[in-house]
């Protein structure tokens, strides 16, 4: 400010350059800082919005595959004389009768080779036990269906399931070289070809080899050196195992022409394909090959001009779906009897031990109940409360104590009143455990606070020539407040008990202490019946090992996400609406 | 309330009263708090007339206002003692009814304040809550005599359902001057009802004013002298929270006794 001149003392008042240097770079300053503070808001933004969107498409990728399922189509003989022996279309006749068998009948038919049972309890294995289940429905639904052959989608297993999802094993096929002499003993295989057809699957092959030999020489390397004196014994046993392994992985690797026989605990299966046919390749030599019939094929085998090989790229012991699982699908695949479809099942059923029958019915209708518990409890306490401190109470000591108290309330940690809850209605009430109705009323308590203050908030906002233009008119107090002041409150009051709410519907913790974590089938009917809610589904369910439960923790985890942007987008909409200005 | 007044002083200035004086106010006390409001106002307020309260702003006008509908019983704060007295009944009275009372004297404040409900709903409420109409027919036809009364009704006619909030605000200012004549008040109390109306708007409430001079005892607070001149027979002018002078208009307005009302009114402070 060095160009500042003083003003003409007459006025007292200075002059100040606003053109000069000095004024032009602070100007210049302003606008920079201006620029870098939206810069960092931005960038906040940004963040925030990237780190929302990610944890969105992680959740809806993982959950997607919950929304469907897989279901093998089968032509079921519903006989009578198996359903309905007396003909009388009796209910528990009907519901009692073995629907398990003619689905399982049906299944099995598809693969007439598996006679051996460990095999069959594999196979039988990939139908879920909830099939049967469909099955009843559906024939107590429609009893003229007995007696005729209908086509049924008949649910199949997780690991089923599973694999059509893409979550078994990576495949790759590519087509066999040449032709092939079939020699069929039982279901022993041997394939040979001139002009080594198999001679490109054996160099695969003996390139894994290599790769073993490589990272088993690498331990060899990890091994700590033998010490003077020590007792070295265990250690140069490992020493000299491992040496061998090496020489001997090295040397096959090395021997293009020699046959192998596959490891399927650590080696790739594959499986030759060609009339409907599936073959799991033992043992594999340049020129001929030695297998095992996984499927039987269409017609008798002698030779085979053309033919494919499928490399299923996970070893056979590090997944659920065996080699056999998986070309029993694949075959049904191929025969056009697997069907994709939206599963209903996920909305319509309740909870359960296996995961192609788990659904989220339980858990939402839990949650309804216990919603409902809690807004019928808090509503009318929440307002009532908020409409006489804000309108009635008389000012002083106590009601000051009362308002830090309530406002305190609003931060203590949930858990808290899941505690009390425990204390109060399940020790001192005797109320039952597990119910919405306990559960409901240990929301209500949580969400009590936000309702009063919100609810004071709002009845704040209305101003006060409201209250004196119904009083200038004669209207007592309490008239001028209720005719006037809490309508035009109510929006205000709506959109804090939907927040209320919504909060209340992705409560856990107090939860879990008035034992809503239960495992529970049963879709809840009354109030008092146990149940659980979506958010202690979700836990549940993340904590159970099978891979098809994380689908379903994901899936629930969007129902729940859906159920709380509607509910604060109608906050909001509620809010936008009738939001008023004086 | 009490209404032994510690604060009494020496009843010089108890006015005679010149016409028969509809509210009467004797030694009115107001505090706020610690805030000495009111200063030992005694003052008659004749019926069938228009009497204004003129003075500087924070003189206490509003606040004396107030009191004769007990619209400060409202304010925990507020401490009125003193009496006030309507036909010779006090109205601070412990028997007498609070809401009844100000169905009596009506009050028009100085911003427009319509319910956010319809033109209709507005000027019913009062009615309604009182009792005064049978039926559905009677009840409109109180609406309709209000609105008329209230120089409203012609403007609005066609739209009696559309919401309040949505007139002019000289027009939503006789709506609230219609809801207040619904419940047939003997006394309407209005503070500053013009402030916030444009020259047109004010000149129609003005008239208004005059019109119903002929039914109802009106009580007025401006701002403005030539609106106390125009609308008004008698003047008290408030200043510091005491009631310095009352009279007829015209005397107030030609012939001041006091000196503070003769600069006050000749513009040299307020
Ligand atoms: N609710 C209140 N609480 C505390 N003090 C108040 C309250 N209302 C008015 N007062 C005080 O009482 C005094 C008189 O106020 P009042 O509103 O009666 O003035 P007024 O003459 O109406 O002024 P104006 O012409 O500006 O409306 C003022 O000093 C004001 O500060
Ligand atoms: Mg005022």
């Amino acid at each position: 400010m060095t160009d500042t001149s003083m003003a003409p003392p007459e006025t007292g008042l200075r002059t100040f350059d606003y053109g000069s240097d000095e004024a032009q770079a602070r100007v210049k300053r302003r606008y920079k800082a201006e620029a870098r503070f939206r810069l960092y808001g931005l960038l906040a933004v940004l963040f925030a919005g990237a780190f929302v969107f990610v944890l969105l498409a992680d959740i809806v990728r993982k959950g997607m595959p919950a929304f469907f399922e897989h279901r093998v189509v089968l032509t079921l003989d519903l006989d009578a004389s198996l359903i309905d022996p007396t003909g009388r279309r009796e209910i528990d006749v009907l519901r009692n009768a073995d629907y398990n068998k003619i689905v399982m009948d049906a299944w099995r038919a598809n693969f007439p080779e598996v006679t051996q049972r460990a095999e069959r309890r594999r196979l039988e294995a990939l139908v879920s036990s909830g099939a049967a289940d469909d099955l009843r429905t559906a024939i107590l639904r429609d009893p003229a269906l007995i007696g005729q052959k209908v086509r049924f989608p008949v649910l199949l297993s997780d690991d089923a399931d599973l694999h059509f999802k893409g979550l078994s094993t990576r495949i790759s096929s590519v087509p066999g070289a040449g032709a092939l002499d079939v020699k069929v003993n039982g279901r022993q295989v041997e394939l040979t070809g001139s002009g080594q057809p198999f001679a490109a699957i054996l160099a695969d092959v003996k390139s894994g080899l290599a790769q073993e030999a490589e990272r088993v020489g690498a331990e060899l390397a990890r091994l700590p050196a033998s010490q003077q004196g020590g007792n070295n014994a265990a250690l140069d046993a490992k020493r000299a195992e491992l040496t061998q392994r090496v020489a001997d992985l090295r040397r096959r690797a090395g021997d293009a022409a020699s046959a192998e026989a596959i490891d399927f605990s650590a080696m790739p299966s594959r499986i030759v394909r060609a009339e409907g046919a599936s073959i799991r390749l033992q043992e594999i030599g340049p020129g001929s090959a030695k297998g095992f019939l996984l499927v039987a094929p269409q017609r008798e085998l002698s030779r085979l001009d053309s033919w494919m090989v499928a490399t299923f790229a996970t070893p056979e012991s590090n997944r659920k779906a065996s080699d056999a699982d998986i070309s029993w699908l694949e075959t049904l695949k191929a025969r056009g009897l697997i069907e994709k479809a939206f599963a209903t099942r996920f909305f319509t059923s309740g909870d359960s031990r296996e995961p192609e029958q788990a659904g989220i019915r339980g858990a939402l209708i839990g949650s309804a109940l216990t919603l409902l518990v809690t807004l019928i409890v808090c509503l009318p306490l929440g307002v009532g409360a908020a409409v006489y401190l804000e309108e009635f109470a008389p000012k002083n000591r106590f009601t000051d104590i009362l308002e830090v108290n309530i406002n305190n309330l609003a931060a203590v940690p949930s858990i808290v009143f899941g505690l009390l809850g425990l204390a109060m209605f399940l020790n001192f009430f005797g109320l039952p455990r597990s119910a919405p109705l306990v559960g409901g009323l240990v929301l209500a308590l949580l969400v009590l606070p936000t309702i009063i203050i919100a609810s004071r908030a709002a009845l704040k906002a209305v101003p006060p020539s409201i209250k004196e233009a119904a009083l200038g008119v004669g209207a007592s107090h309490q008239q001028a407040i209720f005719h006037h002041v809490l309508p035009l409150a109510m929006p205000g009051i709506m959109t804090g008990t939907i927040i209320g709410m919504a909060h209340a519907l992705g409560e856990t913790a107090p939860l879990l202490m008035i034992g809503m974590v239960a495992f529970i089938v049963d879709i809840p009917q009354a109030i008092t019946d146990p149940g659980t809610v979506l958010p202690v589904q979700i836990y549940l369910w993340s904590d159970l090992p099978e891979v098809a439960f994380q689908a379903k923790t994901a899936g629930a985890i969007m129902v729940l996400l859906g159920f709380l942007f509607v509910m604060n987008g109608a906050a909001i909409l509620l809010r936008r609406r009738f939001e008023r200005r004086w | 309330m009490s209404f032994a007044s510690p604060m009494i002083q020496e009843p010089a200035s108890v006015p005679e009263p010149a016409v028969a004086a509809k509210v009467a106010a004797r030694h009115v006390n107001v505090h706020y708090g610690e805030k000495h409001a009111l200063k030992d106002v005694s003052v008659d307020i004749p019926a069938r007339a228009v009497t204004s309260f003129i003075g500087p702003s924070g003189c206490g006008k509003s606040t004396f206002l107030r009191c004769i509908n007990r619209m400060n019983d409202t304010i925990p704060i507020c401490r009125v003692t003193g009496e006030i007295t309507i036909d010779g009944k006090d109205i601070y009275d412990p028997r007498l009814d609070v809401v009844l009372l100000r169905a009596r004297v009506g009050m028009v404040f100085q911003k427009p304040n319509p319910f956010p409900k319809s033109i209709y709903e507005n000027v019913a409420y009062g009615p309604r809550l009182h009792g005064m109409a049978k039926n559905k027919t009677e009840l409109d036809e109180i609406v309709v005599n209000s609105l008329k009364r209230a120089s409203l009704f012609e403007e609005v006619k066609d739209r009696l359902n559309d919401p309040g909030t949505g007139l002019s605000g000289g027009q939503q200012q006789r709506l609230c001057i219609a809801r207040a004549i619904a419940v047939s008040p003997e006394v309407i109390l209005m503070d500053e009802p013009c402030s916030a109306l444009d020259p047109i708007a004010t000149a129609k409430i003005e008239e208004l004013i005059d019109e119903l001079r002929s039914n109802f005892t009106i009580v007025i607070v401006t701002h403005s002298m030539q609106q106390a001149a125009r609308v008004s027979q008698r003047t008290a002018f408030f200043h510091l929270g005491s009631l310095v002078e009352e009279g007829s208009t015209e005397q107030i307005f030609t012939n001041p006794k006091d000196k503070r009302t003769q600069d006050y009114i000749t513009g040299r402070f307020g």
